[in-house]
């Protein structure tokens, strides 16, 4: 069952044709990866998803329901989260606080409880840590729960972003570039927990990477952009070997035939 | 170094981090407690009044840190919310409400109205969110004239003693009532601030200031958070109105002017931005550099018969103070604290850097 559907969605700044006419469908509790070079239109795609931007014309439902009716901040509570290209984490605040604001769509005290800190705020502020710790385990995060993300490495920085979208237990992650600029150990880990994510979790993951490695270790099934436009849509050897898709990275010219 | 061992949530929750912790500030609790009986048997109290005047700008102040220091959002007008508290609360009393239920819905009051206020302002950001708030503190006082029925204008009103349940406190019969009035009235606002910060809604604060984006993404709707925060903040603010009226005595249009609102946000980038200490390290400072200075004057012309009378000179002072703490201390007052803590606590092992900034990674670029 399709869990997430864009249907002929385009979106245009000015003359520029950012996503033209992409269709796609997540079922539920596959890795779906996006792949293209840059500029192609991936992080847009999130970007529509998530309600940043308005698309010009097609539609996007998530879990049946519309979601072009709904302000961006309300497509997290129907249990979208995700992570962004270049890290928005909350710098001055601990490792432990940002996974806990990933835990704001199922807050369900009120100002004037919090401010009187009631019996049952309380309660819920134990729910809150019970559900963080357990990320904080799956993401072997212990030596970094108190510290201040400004202190951290970028790799570090990369699982909390992870662990903060994790945190609100969606049904759909949106994984932006999660192995960009990580070595090649981190990589692995980042895969094994995909890996989890999806199998133990049964979390949907769509996610952006330009690591064919990683995407075709995790995922089920690939799309792949350029230029706004889908070129195809199949098993990542499928893709790679598409000769649409060799043509957008590698050029028209047969250089290798001469 | 001290390791915490944690065997429950609520060693995460709690106010205090250990008994240790707790102890200490139990001491600081009982010493404010004791501190009247000490001038009580000097028979002097202008220092108390000048300690209760520090403690109600301190509230000030704690009201401008949840909004600027929590959420990230400058105001230079601060003192319109406190003038608003304190005419309110003068306006109530006069209609015969008892003091408590008059003092809870000036503070309520100005809040919501600040909230009206806001509403389009909050779309603003930074620098021009600081000049619109600026605009407003400098309407104040206009505003106080044409409201002449109820404000009394240029005249000024006078501020009708505090009553609870027949328990009579004037800040000049009885400088020692009033003092207890204020740390009681200080206390539970710490207390309400410190559950905020340990709730969604204080978090939801720090996710607005540090990343609207990705607060945006874990499904905070900014314009109800950031209204949130200036509900409080003018909340609190008009509370400290309220008390500073009582302290004053008589209000005039040109008491909450707009050096009050730039004073206030002086205070909290110098005590420290982002801690509730913060507020109270910068009204102390505010409070004893013109004691200081006064003090420092009539010791040089009685012992040392040297006369020195700049015009400006305190404001000088101040202006030196911000622009060295900007430059040398970003942290403010508790910042410095904190890292003398932390060197002394990891002694020998604290490194220069330890606190430095990191410049940060490369932002998403911010749609919308």
């Amino acid at each position: 069952m399709s869990l997430l559907s864009l249907d002929q969605v385009t979106l245009r700044f000015g003359g520029v044709v950012a996503v033209n006419n992409v269709s796609l469908s997540v079922n539920e509790g596959e890795v779906f990866g996006l792949v293209g070079p840059n500029g192609a239109g991936k992080s847009t795609v999130f970007n529509l998803i998530s309600r940043f931007y308005d698309p010009a014309e097609g539609s996007i439902s998530f879990d049946g329901k519309n979601i072009l009716k709904l302000g961006s901040d309300k497509v997290p509570s129907l249990g979208v989260a995700r992570t962004f290209q270049n890290i928005e984490l909350f710098e001055h605040a601990t490792v432990l606080q940002n996974l806990l604001v990933g835990r704001h769509r199922h807050r369900k005290t009120n100002m004037l409880s919090e401010i009187f800190f009631t019996p049952a705020a309380r309660k819920e502020e134990r729910r809150h840590r019970e559900a963080v710790e357990e990320v904080i385990d799956f993401l072997d995060l212990q030596p970094y729960r108190d510290k201040m993300i400004a202190g951290l490495p970028y790799g570090v920085r990369k699982v909390v972003e992870l662990g903060r979208a994790l945190a609100s237990e969606p049904k759909l992650l949106l994984l932006d570039e999660p192995a960009s600029g990580l070595s090649v150990e981190e990589t692995q880990d980042m895969a094994y927990w995909i890996e989890d994510i999806q199998k133990q979790m049964g979390i949907t993951v769509l996610m952006v990477e330009h690591d064919m490695g990683l995407v075709s270790s995790v995922c089920n099934r690939v799309l792949a952009l350029n230029d706004g436009k889908e070129l195809t849509t199949g098993t990542p050897a499928e893709v790679q070997s598409h000769p649409a898709v060799v043509e957008a990275y590698l050029g028209t010219d047969g250089i290798s035939k001469t | 170094m001290r390791f915490v061992f944690k065997t429950s949530y609520d060693a995460d929750i709690n106010w205090f981090k250990h008994k240790t912790q707790a102890f200490w500030y139990f001491v600081l609790f009982a010493l404010m407690l004791a501190l009247p009986l000490y001038f009580y048997f000097l028979s002097d109290a202008y220092l108390l009044g000048e300690i209760t005047s520090v403690m109600i700008f301190a509230i000030a102040a704690m009201g401008l840190m949840l909004l600027t220091g929590h959420t990230g959002l400058p105001s230079l007008g601060h003192a319109t919310f406190m003038a608003m508290g304190c005419y309110l609360n003068v306006i109530y009393l006069n209609l015969g409400v008892p003091w408590l239920l008059s003092f809870v819905l000036a503070g309520a009051t100005a809040g919501a109205v600040g909230t009206l206020i806001a509403l389009p302002v909050l779309r603003l950001h930074g620098v021009y969110l600081a000049l619109a708030t600026l605009a407003m503190s400098i309407l104040t006082g206009d505003f106080i004239v044409i409201l002449e029925p109820w404000t009394g204008g240029i005249s000024g009103l006078a501020v009708p003693d505090i009553s609870i349940f027949g328990w009579e406190v004037n800040k000049y019969a009885n400088p020692y009532r009033f003092y207890y009035v204020v740390l009681i009235i200080a206390i539970v606002i710490i207390m309400a601030y410190r559950n905020v910060l340990r709730t969604p809604l204080g978090r939801s604060f720090t996710a607005v200031r540090d990343s609207e984006i990705s607060a945006q993404a874990m499904g905070i709707n900014l314009t109800v958070t950031k209204s949130s925060s200036f509900f409080l903040s003018a909340t609190t603010a008009g509370l400290a109105g309220a008390l500073f009226g009582h302290s004053a005595g008589y209000v005039t249009n040109e008491t909450f002017d707009v050096v009050m609102s730039i004073t206030l946000l002086m205070m909290i980038v110098i005590g420290g931005l982002g801690f509730i200490h913060g507020a109270f390290f910068g009204a102390v400072v505010f409070g004893i550099i013109p004691v200081a200075i006064a003090n420092g004057r009539s010791l040089l012309s009685t012992s040392f018969d040297i006369n020195i009378n700049i015009p400006g000179l305190e404001n000088g002072m101040f202006a030196v103070i911000l622009i060295a703490f900007i430059l040398f201390e970003p942290m403010g007052l508790y910042g410095r604290w904190l890292k003398i803590r932390t060197y002394f606590e990891l002694f020998p092992f604290y490194r220069k850097d330890m606190f430095r900034r990191q410049k940060a990674y490369l932002k998403t670029e911010r749609v919308q």
